[in-house]
């Protein structure tokens, strides 16, 4: 019997993307994650600019992750110039992206993910029959926003992260302020993870190779060396090395692959798996509570490595707070040009992401390339669905499609991010 | 005055900021159910209806045929059309791209020919007024989210809703900062460039970056000399400046072709 499953447009993920799949007697014949979200070309325009406006010029490649964006492109373009920050802008670039990981986790977690398994078709349904939980979700995701905007003046493309630091301070009340509602947020997020521990996730389960960044004592967001299930061991300077590219006829997005081996997945579920020891102490305690024991290979699960990172982000802010060293405000054209190369790795809430430039010596990119985590995961996406489909190859048409595309959602993609690759 | 407002919110070519600045509306959420049925949301929903909709928000800029003519249907199916953000209205950052020559984009992809002949793309950035007419030009990057409910407010009300086209410059006065052209003569956008941040980057000690697309009447020539006589800026310098979040806007064109 043969079954073909079409989505022209996935629904509940961001940007535009399609399936084709066809399956003959419970095997799957062709299984394709297209995406026809048109490309932007952001590493053909940004040569020619100049190095100050990289990561505000990148941060619009990604309304929902704009902040790692902005940050990979200023560790990259720093590190090309001879830049090196304070300890003060390290940790208040920490904090800003931890408030970008809060933010975009409870938007999949509430909004985009949870109606399919509470037998919605969206969260504005649930609503109606629920709103106390989606009044939960809106609450989280408005803290997370409220960091970004205290910290980088503006939640959506922020503006006062530059080259070399921040142009501006956040005063102590607006911190301390931030610091009483995540305190009052631990509870709200400990309830989250217990609502994904208790949804019937499906216990399909592959074992792919999982790459996240790890960094000694510290929950790894900016910064850290490569790490996978798989024994990668790697500087971010390595990167293009290990990982190469290749692409396909039927999407806009390149697929990623480690060489020599295949597909690999990015995102919460290697971040927990690989850092589970780094966690915020109430966040491994909930992860523990929940049954959480890495390495777990079940993709599904990446719900519930979101929902104990919602807690640990919470967790890890406070922290920051508390510890805030002193530091000062730095203007947007505080540095002179010089010629060089840089790269970095940093985690977006979907996983790795990857920046690179050649500079001149009159601060103008000579070469960009940038790799995003959707487009690392798109053929691990592709490769879960083919061992998954077997298992629900005796389903109803329409059940196997919403099966799929909860699938698909677990990854969160972000498909407007993942269409400007550049080279093989 | 209507009872309830069916909307609908649409991607084109844009990053999802306008989209996620309309789900940053979190407190007013709940209210705002009340009296709008959102039909078409396909990052938030599942199940989407082909309209007539009251009021379309449409995120992004055109670039592929496709689009274009999702962007000409819409028109027919909707009474009012927002160009929802900047790059609706100008093209925004991604329209920097009309600028590169074709050989610099086809390095992006090595063989574009490929993917070229399946789905399709201009390789240009082209604002909606250019295909139909817009109703509302809802301005940003992304507009903020009161602006958004200042939109859906007048179409409840059946009335033209109050977006400010004076320049940031006066927002900038109203919250007391100190001027970064005049007294530090660093190259700020603000005096040509639409209100409705409430002056977001002067407040944090950042010049304006011009990311709400040029006022009514505005004047570039004449900041761009400012730019070059005062500030020290090259040509090539005030040239990116302009060409960054409205190089395909009329009202800037001059100074932004370079010209
Ligand atoms: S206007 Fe700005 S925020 Fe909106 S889609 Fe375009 S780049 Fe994104
Ligand atoms: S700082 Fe910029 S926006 Fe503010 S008044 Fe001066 S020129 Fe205008
Ligand atoms: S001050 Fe200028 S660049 Fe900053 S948010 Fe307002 S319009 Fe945009």
């Amino acid at each position: 019997m043969e079954k073909n499953i079409r989505v022209d447009y996935i629904a509940r993920v961001e940007g535009q993307g399609e399936l084709t799949i066809k399956v003959v007697d419970g095997t799957p014949e062709t299984v394709q994650f297209g995406i026809f979200e048109p490309p932007k070309f952001f590493e053909a325009f940004l040569v020619g600019r100049d190095f100050r406006e990289i990561h505000e010029l990148t941060s619009r490649i990604c309304g929902i992750c704009p902040v790692p964006h902005q940050i990979a492109a200023l560790r990259a373009v720093e590190k090309a110039v001879g830049i090196e920050v304070d300890e003060y802008t390290r940790q208040l670039r920490r904090l800003m992206n931890f408030g970008s990981h809060l933010q975009s986790h409870v938007l999949n977690l509430y909004l985009l993910a949870a109606p399919d398994y509470l037998g919605y078709e969206s969260a504005i349904s649930l609503a109606r029959d629920n709103p106390e939980l989606l009044k939960k979700g809106l609450k989280l995701k408005k803290l997370g926003n409220d960091i970004i905007e205290v910290v980088g003046g503006r939640a959506v493309h922020p503006v006062s992260a530059v080259v070399g630091g921040f142009t501006h301070t956040p005063s102590r009340a607006k911190l301390e302020d931030l610091k009483d509602r995540l305190r009052e947020a631990r509870r709200d997020s400990e309830e989250t993870v217990r609502l994904f521990s208790e949804l019937d996730l499906p216990d399909f389960e592959r074992n792919e190779e999982q790459i996240a960044l790890t960094r000694g004592g510290e929950y790894p967001i900016n910064e850290g060396t490569l790490k996978s299930t798989g024994g990668l061991e790697a500087g971010e300077d390595e990167y293009r090395r290990y990982i190469k590219e290749v692409q396909v006829d039927y999407s806009w997005a390149k697929h990623s692959i480690v060489e020599g081996r295949g597909s690999f997945m990015v995102g919460p579920l290697p971040r927990v798996n690989l850092n589970y020891r780094v966690l915020s102490d109430g966040a491994r305690e909930a992860a523990e509570a929940a049954g959480f024991k890495p390495v777990v290979h079940r993709p599904f699960e990446a719900l519930l490595a979101r929902a104990i990172e919602v807690l640990n982000a919470v967790e890890q802010s406070i922290l920051i707070i508390e510890d805030l060293p002193k530091g000062k405000a730095v203007r947007e054209d505080a540095f002179k040009p010089r010629s060089g190369f840089g790269c970095a790795v940093v985690e977006a809430p979907r996983g790795l992401l990857y920046h690179a430039y050649k500079v001149n010596d009159k601060g103008l990119v000579e070469e960009a390339d940038i790799v995003t985590p959707t487009a690392m995961n798109a053929r691990n996406i592709e490769e879960d669905l083919k061992g998954y489909l077997p298992t629900i190859a005796d389903l109803r048409e329409e059940e196997m499609i919403l099966r799929c595309e909860m699938l698909v959602r677990a990854y969160d993609p972000c498909i407007s991010c993942s269409v400007h690759v550049h080279r093989a | 005055m209507r009872d309830k407002l069916k909307i609908a919110v649409v991607k084109m070519t844009g990053c999802a900021g306008c989209q996620m600045e309309f789900l940053r509306l979190e407190e007013e959420f709940m209210d705002l159910l009340e009296k709008v049925d959102i039909e078409y949301f396909v990052m938030a929903k599942r199940e989407n209806h082909p309209g007539p909709y009251d009021l379309v928000f449409i995120e992004g800029s055109v670039s592929t045929p496709r689009e274009l003519e999702e962007l000409r249907e819409l028109r027919r199916r909707s009474e009012i059309l927002v160009a929802f953000g900047d790059c609706a209205c100008t093209g925004c950052i991604p329209s920097i791209l009309n600028w590169v020559p074709p050989i610099v984009s086809s390095r992006v992809y090595e063989d574009f020919t490929a993917i070229h002949s399946r789905k399709e793309s201009f390789q240009r950035i082209i604002p909606l007024a250019e295909f139909v007419e817009v109703d509302v030009h809802l301005r940003g990057c992304p507009p903020h989210k009161d602006t958004i409910l200042e939109v859906l407010k007048a179409g409840l009300l059946g009335v033209k809703p109050w977006l400010r086209l004076h320049p940031v410059c006066v927002e900038c006065k109203l919250k007391e900062n100190g001027c970064l052209l005049t007294s530090e003569h660093r190259p700020c956008m603000g005096p040509v460039t639409a209100a409705g941040c409430g002056a977001i980057c002067p407040s944090v000690g950042r010049i304006c970056e011009g990311c709400y697309g040029p006022m009514s009447d505005a004047n570039p020539e004449s900041l761009a000399r400012v730019f070059m006589e005062e500030c020290g800026l090259s040509k090539d310098e005030v040239v990116r400046k302009f060409r960054k979040y409205a190089g395909a806007a009329r009202a800037f064109l001059k100074v932004a072709g370079g010209g």
